[in-house]
């Protein structure tokens, strides 16, 4: 007998989980809260999109129309964002930086944990632990010197600085996260290319590498959406109306006077949700199996 | 040295070349391997670190080097009734929203460890809002907290008649701290939630069929079974929670900067108003560096305080 099966019997016998009620008690129990978590959970998504789509007579008039719902839809307001803003140059800064750190934390990463885990060393648990430990600092706590570091460097208002900077806590993850995948790959594969006389290099760019893709993919999504994220290193570093990123951007720019054009704020929201969104909805699978198996570590 | 010893094994195997054999000799190839990590972090964190110290003793300004001043800034700090009501604020805050985002977290990962259709796609939704930019849903909240289109307000005025005004959810500083809080605690559940789901998916179903077989009803298997083997990973979620909740930066400056009339700054926020926007270096890194102790403080009451391996694996096993 199967552990499901015998569980199922159990809970059959027990007195708390007669037959006629138990329907209504699992709508009770189980539907109506989670329910009620995705309707909240979902909530301001919802509101965000309505928003952007609802002409301004719709969106300050709640006596007359219904706030929940369009009934003429406009595309004005993602027109106004697209075209009379800097957005599109946003987004492909923040495209940059997010893409260009990630690329940066995987490298580093990658060889790192490989190092870590593979070509043990004394002191290697030691060192694992200093870089996990990095990820433990704040950036709420490094974004003063940080600046002064790279004003130092030339770097001020450079997207360059920030994508060297948001691997300090990028590599303390991806490390992380790929020490557990390397680990959860035989070793024995690799001592067999050692005997059939491959380098080290040969072991971890064909052997070690191609088995862990899957790792590196959601240590990929992981830094891009963190990058994507990222908000004070970029509200710190970033002067200049061109260089910043969709979040600081919107927030600095968008947000004029004491008239807020809300429609047009909802609808860079959206736009600037939408590619982690996406990416992430493509691998959503490796998304969550790797924070499962991340935390379960 | 030893390439005269060489030439006989050349002769029986084809000999890489000399970068090859360079990178197989394994103390190189592990400062190699090690270098671009520990390099990035050594230069722009562990360095920083330091100099965030170091420059919280200084009296530095934007443009001008600064001399130290010894504990001045801290001095300082201490009589300055804005820094005692932030790390007021940073202490609520950091306290109600932990304990929202745990209960209402874990209550959401018992839900989602049930049996249920489209179960995957269920946790795929209920992870957006912590995958979407902070900034952004917290625009999304600004928008909701209005103070004259709130739609919270229209629901209990015009729906439910309720109330007879709109709340003025962020002019008023205890309704915008608590705006804040709850904006923070519907960010935290799904990391929350699917954490403690991990958690809830590695106790053993013989457990609970024995503690059935005994007798035990849904609240002692709780009680007794899932609460005690879920300590050791509530302990680590919940110390990566205090730090970055104590420390948060983003939510507050989007939706509040701080205000009504400073009530809403965090640790964090007012150290960029000192530090950045208003130039003084040495004060903001002071304030910064002030939040370490709390962090410390924090981090060591949830581990340890939550994370009781040892009882809980019993005596014998270390």
């Amino acid at each position: 007998m199967t552990d499901a099966v015998a569980q199922s019997n159990v809970a059959s016998a027990t007195p708390d989980t007669m037959a006629w009620d138990s329907r209504a008690r699992r709508v009770m129990m189980i539907y109506l809260p989670l329910s009620c978590f995705v309707l909240i959970l979902l909530f301001p998504f919802y509101w965000m999109a309505i928003t952007s789509f609802k002409p301004n007579a719709e969106l300050l008039n709640y006596k007359e129309h219904n706030p929940f719902w369009i009934t003429s839809p406009t595309i004005d307001h993602i027109r106004h964002l697209l075209f009379n803003t800097a957005y599109p140059r946003w987004l492909k800064t923040t495209m940059f930086v997010a893409v260009g750190s990630t690329f940066l934390s995987l490298f580093a990463s990658t060889l790192a944990a490989y190092a870590i885990e593979r070509l043990r060393f004394r002191g290697s648990p030691y060192v694992g632990l200093g870089i996990y430990l990095a990820y433990l600092v704040p950036p709420s706590i490094l974004f003063i010197p940080l600046a002064t570091v790279v004003v130092q460097f030339g770097l001020f208002d450079s997207p360059l600085a920030l994508i060297l900077v948001y691997p300090t806590f990028l590599v303390p993850f991806c490390t992380w996260l790929l020490i557990g995948y390397f680990k959860s790959i035989p070793y024995e594969l690799e001592e067999c290319a050692l005997v059939d006389g491959a380098t080290r290099l040969q072991i971890l760019w064909r052997i070690t590498l191609p088995l862990a893709v899957p790792g590196l993919i959601s240590a990929g999504i992981f830094s891009f959406t963190l990058s994507w994220n990222e908000f004070i290193y970029a509200l710190a570093f970033i002067q200049s109306s061109a260089n910043k990123t969709v979040p600081v951007a919107i927030l600095t720019e968008l947000v004029s006077g004491d008239v807020y054009q809300w429609g047009a704020l909802m609808a860079g929201s959206l736009l600037g949700s939408l590619p982690v969104a996406v990416f992430y909805s493509l691998f959503v699978d490796y998304y969550v199996s790797s924070l499962t198996g991340a935390v379960k570590e | 040295m030893s390439v005269t010893t060489l030439p006989s094994r050349r002769t029986l195997q084809r000999q890489p070349g000399w970068l090859v054999r360079l990178f197989d000799y394994k103390p190189f190839l592990i400062t190699v391997c090690l270098a671009p990590a520990i390099g990035l972090l050594a230069v722009f964190l562990t360095y920083p670190l330091g100099l965030g110290v170091w420059l919280a003793f200084t009296d530095t300004t934007i443009g001008r080097r600064g001399v130290f001043v010894g504990f001045e800034n801290f001095q300082y700090l201490l009589s300055d009734p804005l820094w005692w009501n932030a790390v007021f604020y940073s202490i609520v805050y950091t306290g109600i929203a932990t304990f929202g985002k745990f209960a209402l977290g874990f209550w959401l990962a018992l839900l989602l460890n049930n049996h249920f259709p489209f179960k995957s796609l269920l946790r795929a939704i209920v992870l957006l809002p912590w995958i979407v930019p902070t900034v952004l849903s917290a625009l999304a909240f600004w928008w909701i907290y209005d103070p004259q289109f709130s739609i919270i307000s229209y629901l209990l005025v015009d729906v439910l008649h309720i109330r007879t005004h709109n709340i003025d959810f962020l002019g008023t500083p205890w309704p915008a701290r608590f705006s804040l809080i709850a904006a923070n605690i519907w960010r935290g559940i799904p990391f929350v939630a699917i954490s403690l789901l991990a958690g809830l998916q590695t106790i053993s179903p013989s457990l609970y069929e024995a503690a059935m077989l005994d007798g035990a009803t849904a609240w002692q298997r709780f009680r007794y079974i899932t609460f005690p083997m879920m300590l050791p990973i509530l302990a680590i979620v919940m110390t990566f929670s205090i730090i970055f909740t104590f420390t948060d930066f983003q939510l507050v400056y989007a939706i509040t900067r701080g205000g009504p009339v400073n009530s809403t700054h965090l640790l964090a926020t007012l150290a960029f108003q000192r530090g950045i926007a208003g130039g003084e270096l040495g004060e903001g890194a002071a304030i910064a560096v002030s939040m370490i102790p709390f962090l410390v403080f924090a981090t060591l009451f949830s581990y340890f305080g939550l994370a009781r391996r040892k009882w809980q694996q019993g005596e014998s096993n270390d």
